[in-house]
């Protein structure tokens, strides 16, 4: 029973050294063993987020259904759980159309440049102690500059369609995309400092306690820069459908589309994981293995996405941009030079590591609340000014009526 | 460290062979039956007027330029962050010296108004 525990506990290891073994009774050099078990770990990772974006798809709409009471994807199988693959079909069915005005190129190639670098974070993202892509030691800068050049893709997307919904679309993407990246890169800043380094593997170990309950304010800037990110709702402006009909890839059919489709489910996933990676502790928890721990984080980073997106309407772009440039920039750059003195006092002060947890949370906790109620404040006092000569012409007004009657 | 970054780019080769894959397997499948009305820019059922490459708000330059500045700033910072650990206090407070001159240089683009959506 123990050994059975153990071996579903560390499955991938287990796997990796029985192909090892395997392939070294076949007598075959060393090079070739590395690069065959490369190929097989490569071909699983991209798999993971292939089979992630058609398991999402489906998980998406069954739960907006249920949270918009109704029943969602029902025929295409039990509960319809075949419906991505009714979808695959049907897009790989489906004629391409390029308009006739676009950039051949640059329209094409626009798809597979949004997929790939979408995938290519996951590389980095740790299932478990040793089941992981690669360990860089830049793993978190990766990921970010490459989840970042899917931007090159949406804007090719935009310019080569020759279409002006998909130009509208591409600019506010760049704008949107780009502005969210910083507070994005600063909060990461903040973990890398905290753990003193860059590994995704080493930022998982040094969670004896779970970033989100030492660094809350950056785990809150971060899911929400991701959202942004990712273009999910509330932060969906850049293919808002009432507006721009859908953006950048208004152009797109049959298997292209899927493949753009690919590239935000895929980012969602991703961006998920390196929260659950960075805040919640990556494979760390008890009973279960590593790598079921990392799937119900990351499941928990998407769940909430989804109940975003069914909970909140969209924001202007002015309003977007406002958040990000006003507000949640500024707020990282004071909050990463206030967590760095606030550690560096602690630890002078020879803090044990659950007094610095606390003190790091109090703090954060502190500069939220601060930062919350101050826009509420500016907000309010903005609203009272702007309805005070309304009042004023109101009683005038009344006054001339009463004046008018007698 | 090379065989690290050996398996990156083996990732990427297989995830463009994947995707190349499905994009082939498309080709193979779908109907081709082109017409010059299937190929016209959509633009909600009316026709298309001039090209869509046009010139574009200024503001968006603007919003990459602050972009910029910002990114630079964060090629500065993540290496002070992994290396602060080993750092004293005098280090942190260089660090912050320089992110409080990036944020007057937020707050003098704020008061000129760059940051205005208008």
């Amino acid at each position: 029973m123990a050994q059975i525990y153990d071996f579903i506990y560390n499955l991938f290891p287990y796997l990796g050294a029985w192909l090892h073994g395997l392939l070294q009774g076949l007598g075959l050099p060393e090079w070739a063993i590395t690069l065959i078990i490369g190929l097989i770990q490569a071909f699983l990772l991209a798999n993971f987020g292939l089979i992630g974006f058609a398991v999402l798809t489906y998980v998406e709409r069954k739960i907006i259904a249920r949270f918009q009471d109704r029943l969602g994807p029902n025929l295409a199988g039990p509960y319809g759980v075949l419906q991505p693959v009714a979808d695959g079909i049907k897009l790989l069915t489906k004629e391409d159309t390029m308009p006739a005005g676009a950039d051949r190129w640059v329209y094409n190639l626009a798809p597979l440049i949004i997929a790939v670098c979408a995938m290519a974070p996951l590389v980095v993202i740790p299932f478990g102690p040793g089941v992981i892509g690669v360990d860089l030691n830049i793993g978190v800068l990766y990921a970010l500059a490459v989840g970042a050049g899917a931007l090159v893709g949406v804007l090719m997307a935009g310019w080569g369609s020759n279409n002006k919904y998909a130009l509208l679309g591409a600019f506010r993407a760049v704008a949107q995309l780009i502005s969210y990246e910083i507070p994005s890169v600063l909060s990461v800043a903040v973990v890398v400092m905290v753990a003193g380094t860059m590994s995704t593997v080493g930022i998982v170990q040094a969670q004896d306690v779970p970033f989100l309950f030492v660094l809350p304010l950056a785990a809150l800037v971060f899911l929400m820069s991701g959202v942004a990110e990712v273009g999910r709702t509330p932060f969906d402006l850049l293919e808002a459908e009432s507006e721009i009909v859908a953006g950048f890839h208004i152009e797109y059919s049959g298997m292209k589309f899927a493949l753009v489709f690919l590239g935000e489910f895929v980012h969602a996933l991703v961006v998920s994981a390196l929260f659950a990676v960075l805040f919640l502790g990556g494979w760390r928890g008890p009973w279960l293995p590593p790598y079921l721990w990392t799937l119900i984080k990351t499941g928990l980073g998407i769940f909430l996405f989804f109940w975003l997106r069914a909970t909140l309407p969209r924001i202007r772009i002015d309003q977007m941009l406002n958040l990000n440039w006003k507000f949640l920039t500024p707020l990282m750059i004071l909050n990463l030079i206030g967590v760095a003195l606030v550690d560096k006092g602690l630890r002078a002060a020879g803090a044990s590591e659950g007094l610095w947890a606390a003190g790091m949370f109090a703090f954060n906790m502190a500069m939220l609340i601060g930062a919350l109620a101050l826009p509420g404040y500016l907000g309010r006092r903005a609203r009272m000014a702007a309805m005070a000569p309304a009042a004023e012409g109101a009683e005038e007004l009344a006054a001339a009526e009463a004046a008018a009657a007698h | 460290m090379l065989s690290a970054y050996a398996m990156v780019g083996l990732f990427l080769l297989m995830s463009i062979v994947l995707l190349g894959a499905t994009l082939i397997l498309w080709w193979l499948l779908r109907p081709k039956k082109p017409n010059p009305l299937k190929l016209e820019t959509y633009e909600c059922g009316v026709q298309t007027v001039g090209d869509a490459w046009v010139q574009f708000r200024a503001q968006y330059y603007i919003f990459a330029l602050i972009f910029v500045l910002f990114d630079v700033e964060a090629v500065f910072l993540f290496p002070w962050a992994v290396a602060y650990r080993q750092l004293g206090l005098y280090a942190v407070i260089e660090m912050a010296l320089f992110l409080f001159l990036l944020l007057g240089g937020l707050l003098y683009a704020w008061r000129k108004g760059a940051l205005e959506w208008v």
